[in-house]
């Protein structure tokens, strides 16, 4: 398969956005590339940038390894790129408030009435519920790849609880921190006020009648993943970083245990699932909510930043669909491509991926992570057999689709300098407008050849630079 | 402030604290130990670190004999202790993790490098030059973290919730010490070099030898002693001195139902602040240590109940 590389033309030749930088990397000695980036990794450790990995010991925290080789992108393309991500998360929020209302695309019969209602995701508490400025997503990671020829597709959107803007922001801090000199000769774009545009967009849903919102960051707790990117939000913001036990419900009213008493909270920037979010009305086990918080929430008297239920909407079985939502509700046609899906539940799409499964990834409906996935090209004999066996068993659980042939970037390897696959995942901000910073987050499969860049599995990060004209 | 955001900070405070303190108390016994003496005498040495820890059924669950080698092992590395060195500085490195965003990142990051270098060394390395090296070591971080919060954090609510953490367990460590090595001490009576040496490690335990010689200009006596750690008002290790703090945070630090925790914080102060060497030892240094000290535990739970622990009603 023949990749695109970011960096070089097919002739090898520098692309022209690239060649200032290329110009740089082949002036600076091993030695001083070699001593930043053992500087980089010492700063990552000392400072706590870290994850931590399911599965693994307890408490088990993981560096994840960052590449000094940006990836950048032209200005124009991320204009684009961006227009797209606009028309995406728009028809997506579009899509969550009429399924949870008047349900006019399901009556228009573009999408399959049970594929929705039927779905795991959707949540029937949700109807007729009415959020603030009628925004569910208000923070979307859409996973977006250059495949074939250069083009770009969206491999996923992310509408739950999202992460990884953290390390976007750390990355342009480490990179600016060694390599202050690149920053001179190329005009990048900033993202580091991605703290100040969010908290924009929460102030801008605060219930009816609020002026002057308490807005929090609600966490799973220090043994959560993503605990990094929680204390480093709520920080950034300047607001509380609460878990569930410092909330309470009374009189339909949210409050936190303060040392001066309660305080009104107006506004939750949640990073807890749906499932644990109140143990009255979802899991009861769960130990992570807050009693009360659902009763709250449809009283108006609380809003929950993503609203509950948007799993419907980022769902694998639902992915096929967006491009119809565009033109469903915006009248428009989609300007990033979706990537061709075999939906498995049905028997000829089935029939189909039985067939092809060496060529093709095979994803599960509701996995997410990079977990439970199946990349033909690169699995074994056995493997590919154990997914026949799954998707036997149990056809609706899965989606195929083509391998896409993803985009490589120069990265350092052991060996020295090496192309690995990579993606991006821009943060699209809805409440104040739609916002985002320039970029996002690229991910980098460092083993050779995988296409899986979750940090989950192995994956590292680069800076991203839009470069200005 | 979150009431368990004021918690992780009071916690996180007071462990580092202890830390300090016993790396100061096993410096001292380690370094007596080599004056020379009975065997004996110096496994009582030993023997009292674990007293005044109450660790002594904890140790005899995993350890036979009471000698230097087995009570450092136990009290410098050993997870299952719950007052190891090794304990300490995770339990306030955990609460730290809690509240990084409260606490400025330069006092995360040396908590975390701290806890992130002695995670991954076992005590025969950790005390590879000697388990002095290793005290300065400790103390050394504790130093830096005080520096680091006085030169970097905002003096807000968070600040004093660290300060009151910091003196009240200070103030229950220093009483501490004082209590078992007086006890240890006194019987004896008959004055020689062991006793000058015993003496002057109790003042260095808690960084008095030279503050002891600049005030008394006199041989060191055990009233003398016991005067200073209590009574002296500029000394920052004695009662006093900590108590003082103590009311001083929980006065900023008010809200409407801490009033009879300041009042009892407040008389404790007062009662110290007026007292006189002679009447303590006079009523009994002993009894009058352990009532200090169930009246610190007193303050410590008003304190939990007034600002740390969940508030049921709403406004």
């Amino acid at each position: 398969m023949a990749y695109y590389n970011e960096m070089h033309a097919a002739d090898g030749s520098v692309r022209p956005h690239y060649r200032r930088y290329a110009e740089w990397l082949a002036s600076t000695s091993a030695e001083r590339i070699a001593r930043k980036r053992a500087e980089g990794d010492l700063a990552f450790r000392r400072v706590g940038i870290t994850f931590a990995v399911y599965g693994e010991e307890a408490g088990k925290e993981r560096l994840i390894p960052f590449d000094i080789i940006p990836r950048i992108i032209p200005a124009a393309e991320w204009n684009d790129m961006a227009a797209g991500l606009r028309q995406r998360v728009k028809a997506l929020n579009a899509f969550l408030h009429d399924i949870y209302h008047a349900r006019e695309i399901l009556k228009a019969g573009r999408i399959p009435v049970e594929q929705v209602l039927q779905n795991g995701q959707y949540r029937p508490e949700m109807q007729g519920v009415d959020v603030p400025g009628q925004i569910y997503a208000h923070i979307a990671g859409v996973d977006v790849v250059r495949a074939g020829a250069g083009e770009f597709y969206v491999l996923e959107d992310n509408l739950r609880v999202p992460s990884g803007v953290s390390y976007m922001i750390e990355d342009r801090k480490m990179m600016m921190r060694l390599f202050p000199e690149l920053f001179a000769t190329h005009k990048v774009a900033p993202v580091q006020h991605y703290p100040d545009l969010l908290l924009d967009n929460l102030r801008a849903v605060a219930p009816l009648g609020v002026t002057d919102p308490t807005c929090v960051v609600l966490t799973p707790g220090a043994y959560n993943s993503a605990y990094f990117e929680h204390t480093f939000l709520a920080q950034q913001m300047g607001i509380e970083l609460v878990e569930g036990r410092d909330l309470f419900v009374q009189d339909d009213t949210v409050y936190m245990r303060t040392t001066q008493g309660p305080k009104r909270v107006d506004v939750i920037y949640r990073r807890v699932d749906d499932d644990f979010l109140d143990p009255e009305a979802f899991r009861a086990d769960s130990m992570l909510g807050v009693p009360g918080l659902l009763r709250a929430y449809k009283a108006g008297r609380v809003t929950l930043a993503n609203a509950i239920g948007t799993g419907v909407a980022d769902d694998k079985s639902i992915y096929p669909y967006v491009p119809e939502m565009i033109r469903f509700y915006l009248g428009e046609e989609p300007i990033l491509n979706n990537v061709p899906t075999y939906m498995c539940r049905k028997p000829e799409d089935l029939k189909y991926v039985l067939a092809h499964l060496p060529e093709l990834v095979v994803k599960e409906v509701h996995g997410a992570g990079g977990y439970g996935m199946l990349v033909g090209p690169a699995a074994t004999l056995a493997e590919i057999e154990h997914f026949r066996q799954l998707l036997l068993a149990k056809p609706e659980g899965y989606i195929a689709q083509p391998t896409l042939a993803l985009s490589n970037c120069p990265t350092f390897v052991d060996s020295g300098i090496a192309p690995r696959h990579i993606d991006l995942r821009p943060f699209v901000l809805s409440g104040h407008g739609i916002q985002m910073v320039p970029g996002g987050l690229t991910r980098v499969a460092l083993r050779e050849g995988s296409l899986v860049v979750n940090s989950s599995q192995g994956g590292g990060t680069k800076d991203t630079w839009v470069l200005e004209d | 402030m979150l009431s368990r955001t004021a918690d992780h900070l009071f916690w996180m405070s007071r462990y580092t604290e202890r830390a300090e303190n016993l790396a100061r108390l096993l410096d001292v016994t380690w370094q007596m130990s080599m004056v020379p003496q009975s065997l004996a005498a110096a496994n009582q040495n030993w023997n009292a670190v674990l007293v005044l820890n109450s660790l002594e059924t904890n140790f005899a669950r995993k350890y036979r004999e009471v000698n230097g080698d087995n009570v450092l092992r136990f009290m410098v590395s050993d997870p299952d202790n719950p007052s190891s060195l090794y304990s300490c500085l995770r339990m306030s490195r955990e609460n730290a993790h809690a509240v990084r965003g409260t606490i400025t990142a330069e006092m995360w990051e040396t908590l975390n490098a701290t806890w992130l270098e002695l995670r991954g060394q076992s005590y025969e390395q950790l005390t590879a030059n000697g388990p002095g090296e290793f005290f300065e070591w400790v103390k050394t971080k504790s130093s830096l973290l005080r520096g680091v919060t006085l030169g970097t954090m905002l003096q807000d609510e968070a600040f004093h919730f660290i300060r009151l953490g910091t003196l009240l367990e200070r103030a229950d460590n220093t009483a501490r010490i004082l209590d078992v090595k007086y006890h240890v001490l006194k019987p004896k009576g008959e004055e020689g070099t062991s006793d000058f040496y015993q003496w002057g490690a109790l003042l260095r335990s808690v960084s008095a030898f030279e503050v002891y010689r600049k005030t008394y200009r006199a041989v060191i006596n055990p009233e003398r002693v016991a005067e200073l750690l209590i009574l002296q008002p500029d000394m920052p290790r004695s009662l006093l001195f900590c108590l003082k703090g103590v009311v001083k945070n929980l006065e900023l630090l008010a809200n409407r139902q801490s009033g009879e925790t300041l009042r009892r914080a407040g008389q404790l102060y007062c009662e110290i602040r007026y007292a006189r060497i002679e009447d303590i030892l006079e009523h009994g240094l002993h009894e009058y240590l352990s009532d200090f000290m169930e009246r610190i535990y007193d303050l410590g739970n008003g304190i939990s109940r007034d600002f740390l622990v969940p508030v049921q009603e709403a406004a």
